[in-house]
């Protein structure tokens, strides 16, 4: 039952229903009258000659209302009043003394033991219609208040039991990732997603991670139910390999489609690859991102860019800041939660707050992440805080093995194609404007016997495609890279050339067959570059693979070399063939 | 009311005037101020130099005028921002899609 409908209900009764009233008073005579008085007015009444009796009927009977003696025999009203009202407990029952006394003192004590007021006697039955009619309005008021109340404690305990269930399945969506690995420490609060915010982290199918952390407008469940769609596309687009540029577009994307024009989500992605210690940031709305670095001062990550959900797909900056780091360098992300954080005063901890927590670390050797949460606390003063603020750090240490994707399931011989031959070849501009290898993974992922080995596969395609596009198509020699003014002439060559290219291409070939022992994938990678000297190729010269330096095609080749069956080169290097081998 | 319009000097602004706290709960107000500005408009200024603070449902709001006004082809000026409104304006890049004074 609703709200108005109880409210309703009580109205009526007000108006119509006979009420249940106990008496009680010593005087036979003045109690005939009086219950003679009331019936006639059409109510039910308890009568009891002394305060024993009114508590007993009290009990059995239930009343309403209740009218008292105030001196009475055995137990006078006084008594009978608190009796009777710690047995109401939270029940209004109207109790009203019937009195011949006038002096204040007296009056004040009948209040005092629980009288709600008075009548005097004699009788007079105009005023006593009215007193319980007025006080039967103040009962069923309170009635009124007190169901709400119930229904309101009820229903918010059954929306604390909703947002809890809700969280598990948000849970299930969206901690299917790698928050729990090693170089990620976080805070969010339990039921922050109903506050707006959102963190995901997940690792990439050849290594490396990507990390979003996101805060809609709003609160409660709409700001939940633009989460999910979100966490989704994250998620499914960084197992299948999409760059944070791809992914961050996608989600701009469907939040335009889906959110209210004044909702949007502001949000930081962060691409991580560990092996080339090189971060990737796009920040779109949250406060500034800050890498904390061993070696040198603060790097400050502003936001650069709308937040999501505002901009059309064709207006829409998906680019991404590259910055380099050193291994053991550590990004601090936050949403607006924390620099709102006030002290008693209401002063803001603000971007000096977060400044002033991590500056100048390395020389204490306190994790950035403690020391901005110890920060905070000093600031608030308080040990409870962080109810809609996300803080998260993530540090730039790669190990072998971590935060692997997990394995698909247990594959079966009899589902996927066993032979096939597949050719695809991507041109010109669509070179620097589209990235294949997601496409390229999905069909190698058919077959089954594979699919289990996604994490190679992905490696062994991006190691050919960047090859031949970064050396093969746009002549980048790897070399710029490692060192700190190559680097940014790396990139910025690297989309010049992009933009430039013509008459090129880059052609895949796939070729599986099923083996005795299970099957065997040929991929053929074949660019319309220059090609490079692979016979005199360091790495492809020794038999121990070691490398002179920290060439990074080299480390492509080695990797290639260590994962496939067989690697061979032809047309100087433009044209790749490599043999992998899967086992049942 | 903490929101006033009046017709700029060329008779085809609407200046909308926000005074205090510029968040959910004017969220009615400002509408009705650009819904019942009357006709003939053609563009919009918001002027701020009354505002102490701006959240991100005022930026929510800001998004629905633009959106009245035409979209990518509304023109709209912010005006006469604090410091603290002008870092959250700054932010959140809406210097992208109002010009913000």
């Amino acid at each position: 039952m609703d709200v108005s409908a109880k409210e309703s209900n009580a109205e009526s009764a007000a108006a119509s229903g006979p009420l249940k009233v106990l008496i009680a008073d010593d005087s036979d005579s003045d109690r005939l009258i009086l219950k003679t008085l009331l019936t006639r007015l059409g109510h039910h009444v308890l009568d009891a000659a002394n305060g024993h009796e009114a508590v007993a009927l009290f009990h059995s009977g239930q009343p309403d209302i209740v009218l008292l003696d105030a001196l009475m025999p055995a137990m006078d009203g006084m008594e009978a009043a608190r009796e009777i009202k710690r047995c109401a407990g939270e029940r209004m029952v109207p109790l009203i003394f019937i009195t011949s006394l006038s002096a204040a003192e007296d009056l004040a004590r009948c209040l005092e033991a629980g009288g709600d007021g008075f009548l005097s006697k004699p009788y007079n039955r105009v005023m006593i219609e009215a007193k319980i009619n007025a006080f039967n309005r103040m009962r069923l008021m309170h009635q009124t208040l007190s169901e709400q109340r119930d229904l309101m404690h009820e229903r918010n305990r059954q929306l604390l039991e909703e947002q809890h269930v809700a969280r598990r399945v948000f849970d299930n969506v969206a901690h299917t990732g790698c928050l729990d690995a090693p170089n990620i420490r976080y805070h969010a609060s339990p039921l922050s997603i109903f506050s707006g915010d959102v963190l995901f982290a997940s690792p990439r199918p050849a290594g490396g991670m990507l990390v979003f952390a996101g805060d809609f407008t709003g609160h409660g469940l709409p700001a939940a139910m633009g989460a999910m769609p979100v966490a989704e596309t994250f998620y499914g687009m960084a197992r299948k390999g999409f760059d944070g540029a791809d992914i961050i577009r996608e989600i701009n994307q469907k939040l335009v489609h889906i959110l209210p024009k004044n909702m949007f989500c502001c949000g930081v992605m962060v691409e991580a690859d560990f092996e080339l210690s090189q971060l990737k940031v796009w920040n779109g709305g949250l406060p500034d991102g800050w890498l904390v670095r061993s070696s040198d001062a603060l790097f400050r990550l502003p936001s650069r860019h709308l937040p999501l959900g505002i901009l059309s797909a064709g207006q829409f900056n998906a680019e991404m800041e590259t910055i380099r780091t050193c291994p053991g360098d550590r990004l601090l992300l936050m949403t607006d939660g924390v620099l709102e954080c006030s002290n008693e005063s209401g002063e803001l901890f603000g971007e000096r707050g977060v400044r002033l927590a991590v500056e100048g670390l390395d020389t204490t050797g306190q994790h950035p992440f403690d020391a901005l949460m110890r920060g905070i606390q000093r600031f608030t003063g308080s040990q409870k805080f962080g109810d809609d603020l996300t803080l998260c750090c993530l540090e730039m240490d790669y190990q072998e093995g971590l935060a692997a994707l997990p394995e698909g399931a247990v594959p079966s011989i009899l589902a996927g194609p066993a032979e096939w031959t597949c050719i695809y070849e991507l041109r010109e501009h669509s070179l620097g404007e589209f990235n294949p290898l997601p496409l390229l993974l999905h069909i190698c992922m058919e077959v089954p016997g594979l699919r289990r080995r996604s994490g190679e596969i992905y490696t062994l395609l991006s190691e050919l495609y960047n090859n031949a596009l970064e050396h093969g198509v746009l002549e980048l020699p790897s070399e710029w890279k490692y060192t700190p003014e190559g680097f940014g002439r790396y990139y910025s060559e690297r989309a010049l050339r992009l933009s430039k290219v013509s008459d090129h291409y880059i052609r895949f070939s796939f070729h599986h067959e099923p083996m005795q022992w299970g099957g065997r994938l040929r991929v053929i990678c074949e660019d319309s570059g220059q090609g490079f000297d692979f016979q005199n190729h360091p790495v492809l010269q020794s038999t121990k693979m070691e490398q002179s330096g920290p060439r990074y095609a080299g480390r492509g080749l080695m990797l290639l070399k260590r994962l496939a069956e067989s690697i061979r080169f032809h047309e100087q290097g433009s044209r790749v063939e490599i043999n992998y081998d899967w086992y049942f | 009311m903490p929101i006033h319009t009046r017709r700029g000097h060329d008779g085809k602004t609407l200046i909308i005037r926000i005074e205090g706290r510029f968040d959910f709960s004017t969220h009615q107000a400002f509408r009705d101020a650009y819904e019942h500005g009357g006709t003939g408009i053609h563009g919009y200024i918001v002027d701020l130099s009354e505002a102490t603070y701006l959240d991100s449902s005022a930026l929510g709001m800001l998004l629905l005028l633009r959106d009245y006004a035409g979209g990518d082809d509304a023109i709209i000026a912010i005006e006469n921002c604090n410091s603290d409104v002008r870092k959250i304006l700054t932010i959140s890049n809406f210097e992208q899609l109002f010009t913000i004074r």
